[in-house]
C-alpha cells in the first residue's frame, strides 16, 4: 500500500462526498441540519488543508473544537516559563510554545535577549540536554493531551531510571473526554456528533468514549487526519444519525484499538493522578486535567524549584476562548487578520500548528 | 596527511600564491583567468547584458545529490537564464573558514569546474579570502554572472492575464527537502536528492515561443507559493493550481509529510516556473520533456480573477488557499 496515495486518492475522495451530500439530503429533507464538532486541532488543521469545510452541504456544520492543548493553555504558563528561564534554566520545549503570547512576552523574545530556550522534535532531546548541561536544571513544558502524555512520561521514566537530577517537567495536561462532557453541557452550543482525535484515540482506545455515548446518545467517530478518512468519518457520523444509532464507531482500526495502548496509560497512570484543570476560555473542567503524582514531586518543576502557575492577563480584546468552544469562526474574531496574525499572535490560536484561527488564516481566509 | 586551510591561504604570501596556483589556476587558469590579472576583459555583446549575482551559505555544503559549488554555478546561471539570458561569464568570490580541509575545497571547486563546463560557462574573475575559525561555516562563496540577452523575450509580469498556463520544469521542492534531510540526518532509502542544476537549455529552446511567454523565475528560497504570491499580490488576477498536477518526487513527498511542511513553499535550485499564453503551453511542455532536465514538467494550474490569491483545488474536490510562507521555514537553504 502507498500510504500518502492511497488515502488521498481523489476518486475515492469524490465518490465519499458524493455519498455524504446523498445522506445531507436525506437530513434536510427532514429539516434537520447537523453540527458536527471535530475536537482534535489536527483534525481543524487538515479540514482547513485539504478544502474540506466548504465542500460540505449547507446543512452540515463542522465546528471547530478545543484540542489545541497550546490554546487551551492559560497565559500564565508561559509567563512561568519565561521566568524560570530568565532564572538561568533550560527551557526545552515543543516548536509551538516558543511564539504563543504570555502576559508580556513570548519565549521566542525571551530568547533573543539571551535565555537558553530549545526547541525538541522529541522529549528525549530534554534528557541530552541535561547531561550535557550538568550544573544547569533543565525544564521541558510539558503541555499536551494523551498522546504527548505518553511519551513526555516515558521521557521522565527513563531520566529517573538513568539517575538524572538535573531535569524536571512543568504540567499542563488535559484529557479529551471530560471536555466531550462540558461541551455537551454548555447551554450555548448544539453539537450533535463529534469525530474524535486520531492519535489522543490510539492511547485512550474506543472503550474511552462508550460511557459518554451511553449517556448523551451522541455518535463519536474515530477518524485518521488523511482527507479519504475524514470524509468517511463524516459520512459515518451522518449514516449513524440518519438511523438513529449513535455508538462509537471506529474508522481508525489500524492504529486505535478498543482498549488503547495499555502500556503508556498504565505508564500515564503510574505517575499521574487527575485535577479539576483550568482551561483557557472554557474555565475549570473537573479531573479534565493530570498532575504528578506527590511522590514525584522531585520531577515536577513547581515543586522542586517552588514555583506555581499563575492565571496570566490575556490581551482582553482576544477571543480566542469563543474560538475554542466553536461559537465564533476565526474571522469573526475583530483582531483576526488585523491586529493578530501569526507574524504578531495575539492569542495561543493564531500562532498554534494546531490552532484554528491559524488554521483558517493559512488556508482560508479571503 | 590531511591539510587544512590555514589563515596564511588568504594573507596574500606565499601559502596564498600556492592555493591559487594549486586549486585555482590549475583549474580555471585558461582564458580570461590566464596570468590572474585583477579584472576580466570580455568581449562585448551585440545584445543587452544581463547580470546577477548570488551568495551560497548552505548549511551543511555537501547534501544528498551536491554541494555549495553546484549550487554557486547553477543558481546564478540560472538567474541569468530565467531573466531571458545566455549566461557566459562567472565570477567566483569565496571566503574559507581556518580549518577547512583542502580536500574539501578540491571537491568543492572540481563540482565548479564540471558544472560551469556543463553550463558552457566560464570563470573569468575571483577572489579568496580565509577568516578564522568560527568566522564562518567552512565555505561561503558569491558568484556573479553575466549573459546576453536573448531576442524575443519580453518577460513583464504586468503581461499576464487570466487563461494563462502555470509551468513548472520537474518535481518541486526537492533541493530544500534534500537539504533539511541532510541537516537534521534524515537517511531514508530513496530520499530526496537535489535538483540543483542548470535550467539554460530549457530556456534557450522556448526562444521561438518568446511572444508568448510572460513570466519565467526559478522558484528557490520560499518556492513556488512564494513565486505565484508575488506575481498576484495587490492585483486583479489569481492563480489556482491543480494538487494532482503538481509533480513532487515520492521520497521529498514523504519528507514533507513526515516534517509536516509543505511542498509549495520548499525551494527548488534547478527548476522553472514559467506563465504563458494557453496557444503555446502544451508546445512548450513538449519541448522541455525532451530534456532530462525537463522530463518531469507539468502544467499545474492557470491564472484567473481570483483577486491577489494563490489557491490549490486540492484531492477531495475542495479549494483551499496557497500562502505566502511565514518566516523562514527553512534557513541557509542555497
Amino acid at each position: 500500500m502507498k500510504y500518502i496515495d492511497d488515502y488521498r486518492n481523489p476518486d475515492t475522495a469524490k465518490f465519499i462526498v458524493k455519498d455524504i451530500k446523498k445522506s445531507a439530503k436525506v437530513l434536510e429533507d427532514k429539516n434537520i441540519s447537523v453540527n458536527i464538532m471535530e475536537v482534535c486541532g489536527s483534525h481543524t488543521m487538515a479540514i482547513a488543508r485539504f478544502g474540506i469545510r466548504d465542500l460540505l452541504p449547507k446543512n452540515i456544520n463542522l465546528i471547530s473544537g478545543p484540542g489545541c492543548p497550546v490554546c487551551v493553555t492559560d497565559s500564565g504558563y508561559i509567563d512561568t516559563a519565561i521566568k524560570l528561564a530568565e532564572s538561568g534554566v533550560i527551557i526545552a520545549t515543543f516548536g509551538d510554545m516558543i511564539n504563543v503570547p504570555g502576559s508580556e512576552k513570548t519565549l521566542s523574545k525571551c530568547r533573543a535577549e539571551g535565555c537558553r530556550v530549545e526547541v525538541c522534535y522529541s522529549p528525549i532531546t530534554a534528557i541530552d540536554l541535561a547531561k550535557k548541561n550538568p550544573d544547569k536544571e533543565v525544564v521541558f513544558l510539558a503541555i499536551g493531551f494523551e498522546t504527548t502524555m505518553a511519551p513526555i512520561i516515558c521521557m521522565i521514566d527513563s531520566a529517573i531510571k538513568e539517575g538524572i537530577k538535573n531535569i524536571s517537567i512543568l504540567t499542563a495536561f488535559k484529557l479529551v473526554p471530560p471536555v466531550l462532557e462540558a461541551l455537551t453541557a454548555d447551554p450555548e452550543l448544539r453539537i450533535d456528533a463529534f469525530l474524535c482525535p486520531s492519535h489522543v484515540s490510539a492511547i485512550i482506545g474506543e472503550k474511552a468514549y462508550e460511557p459518554f455515548v451511553e449517556e448523551h446518545q451522541i455518535p463519536c467517530v474515530i477518524a485518521s487526519f488523511e482527507p479519504v478518512e475524514i470524509l468517511l468519518g463524516l459520512n459515518c457520523i451522518l449514516k449513524q444519525i440518519i438511523a438513529n444509532r449513535p455508538e462509537v464507531e471506529n474508522r481508525y482500526k489500524r492504529v486505535v484499538t478498543h482498549d488503547g495502548n495499555e502500556m503508556a496509560t498504565e505508564l500515564i497512570n503510574r505517575y499521574l493522578e487527575p485535577y479539576d484543570a483550568a482551561w483557557r476560555g472554557l474555565g475549570t473542567i473537573p479531573k479534565s486535567g493530570l498532575k504528578l503524582r506527590e511522590k514525584y514531586s522531585s520531577i515536577n518543576t513547581e515543586s522542586k524549584l517552588n514555583v506555581t502557575v499563575k492565571q496570566g492577563k490575556p490581551n482582553s480584546a482576544c477571543k480566542c476562548g469563543e474560538v475554542l468552544k466553536g461559537k465564533i469562526k476565526p474571522d469573526e474574531c475583530p483582531l483576526f487578520g488585523k491586529a493578530c496574525s501569526p507574524i504578531n499572535p495575539i492569542g495561543p490560536c493564531m500562532v498554534s500548528s494546531e490552532g484554528s484561527c491559524a488554521a483558517y488564516f493559512k488556508y482560508s481566509r479571503h | 596527511m590531511d591539510e587544512k586551510i590555514q589563515i596564511a591561504h588568504g594573507s596574500g604570501g606565499k601559502l596564498s600564491s600556492q592555493l591559487i596556483d594549486n586549486e585555482i589556476v590549475f583549474r580555471f587558469g585558461n582564458g580570461p583567468l590566464k596570468g590572474l590579472p585583477d579584472a576580466a576583459m570580455l568581449k562585448g555583446f551585440k545584445n543587452n547584458i544581463i547580470f546577477s549575482t548570488d551568495s551560497y551559505v548552505v548549511h551543511p555544503y555537501e547534501f544528498p545529490g551536491g554541494n555549495i559549488g553546484n549550487l554557486a554555478v547553477h543558481g546564478t546561471v540560472n538567474d541569468v537564464s530565467v531573466a531571458g539570458g545566455k549566461p557566459k561569464w562567472l565570477s567566483l568570490g569565496m571566503i574559507l573558514e581556518e580549518g577547512l580541509p583542502i580536500k574539501t575545497l578540491q571537491k568543492i571547486l572540481d563540482t565548479i569546474k564540471e558544472s560551469a563546463e556543463e553550463c558552457g560557462v566560464k570563470i573569468v574573475t575571483g577572489d579568496t579570502k580565509v577568516v578564522a575559525k568560527g568566522q564562518c561555516d567552512g565555505i561561503y562563496i558569491n558568484t556573479a554572472g553575466i549573459g546576453e540577452a536573448i531576442d524575443g523575450f519580453n518577460l513583464d509580469k504586468n503581461l499576464i492575464k487570466e487563461n494563462d498556463c502555470i509551468i513548472v520544469s520537474g518535481n518541486i521542492g526537492d533541493h530544500g527537502m534534500a537539504v533539511l534531510s541532510a541537516r537534521e540526518g534524515i537517511n531514508i532509502k530513496n530520499g530526496p536528492l537535489s535538483d540543483t542544476g542548470s535550467v539554460h537549455r530549457l530556456v534557450q529552446k522556448i526562444q521561438p515561443y518568446a511572444d508568448n511567454i510572460k513570466f519565467v523565475r526559478d522558484p528557490t528560497r520560499g518556492g513556488v507559493a512564494s513565486v505565484l504570491n508575488e506575481i498576484v499580490s495587490n492585483t486583479s488576477i489569481g492563480a489556482i493550481l491543480d494538487s494532482e498536477k503538481i509533480p513532487v518526487a515520492p521520497g521529498t513527498n514523504s519528507i514533507s509529510e513526515l516534517l509536516g511542511i509543505d511542498i509549495l513553499s520548499v525551494a527548488c535550485e534547478g527548476r522553472m516556473l514559467l506563465i504563458c499564453s494557453e496557444s503555446v503551453s502544451n508546445d512548450i511542455l513538449t519541448e522541455w520533456k525532451k530534456f532530462p532536465e525537463g522530463k518531469d514538467a507539468a502544467i499545474i494550474g492557470k491564472i484567473n480573477n481570483d483577486k491577489g490569491r494563490v489557491t490549490l483545488s486540492t484531492v477531495t474536490g475542495g479549494t483551499r488557499l496557497v500562502d505566502v510562507p511565514m518566516g523562514e521555514l527553512l534557513p541557509r537553504i542555497c
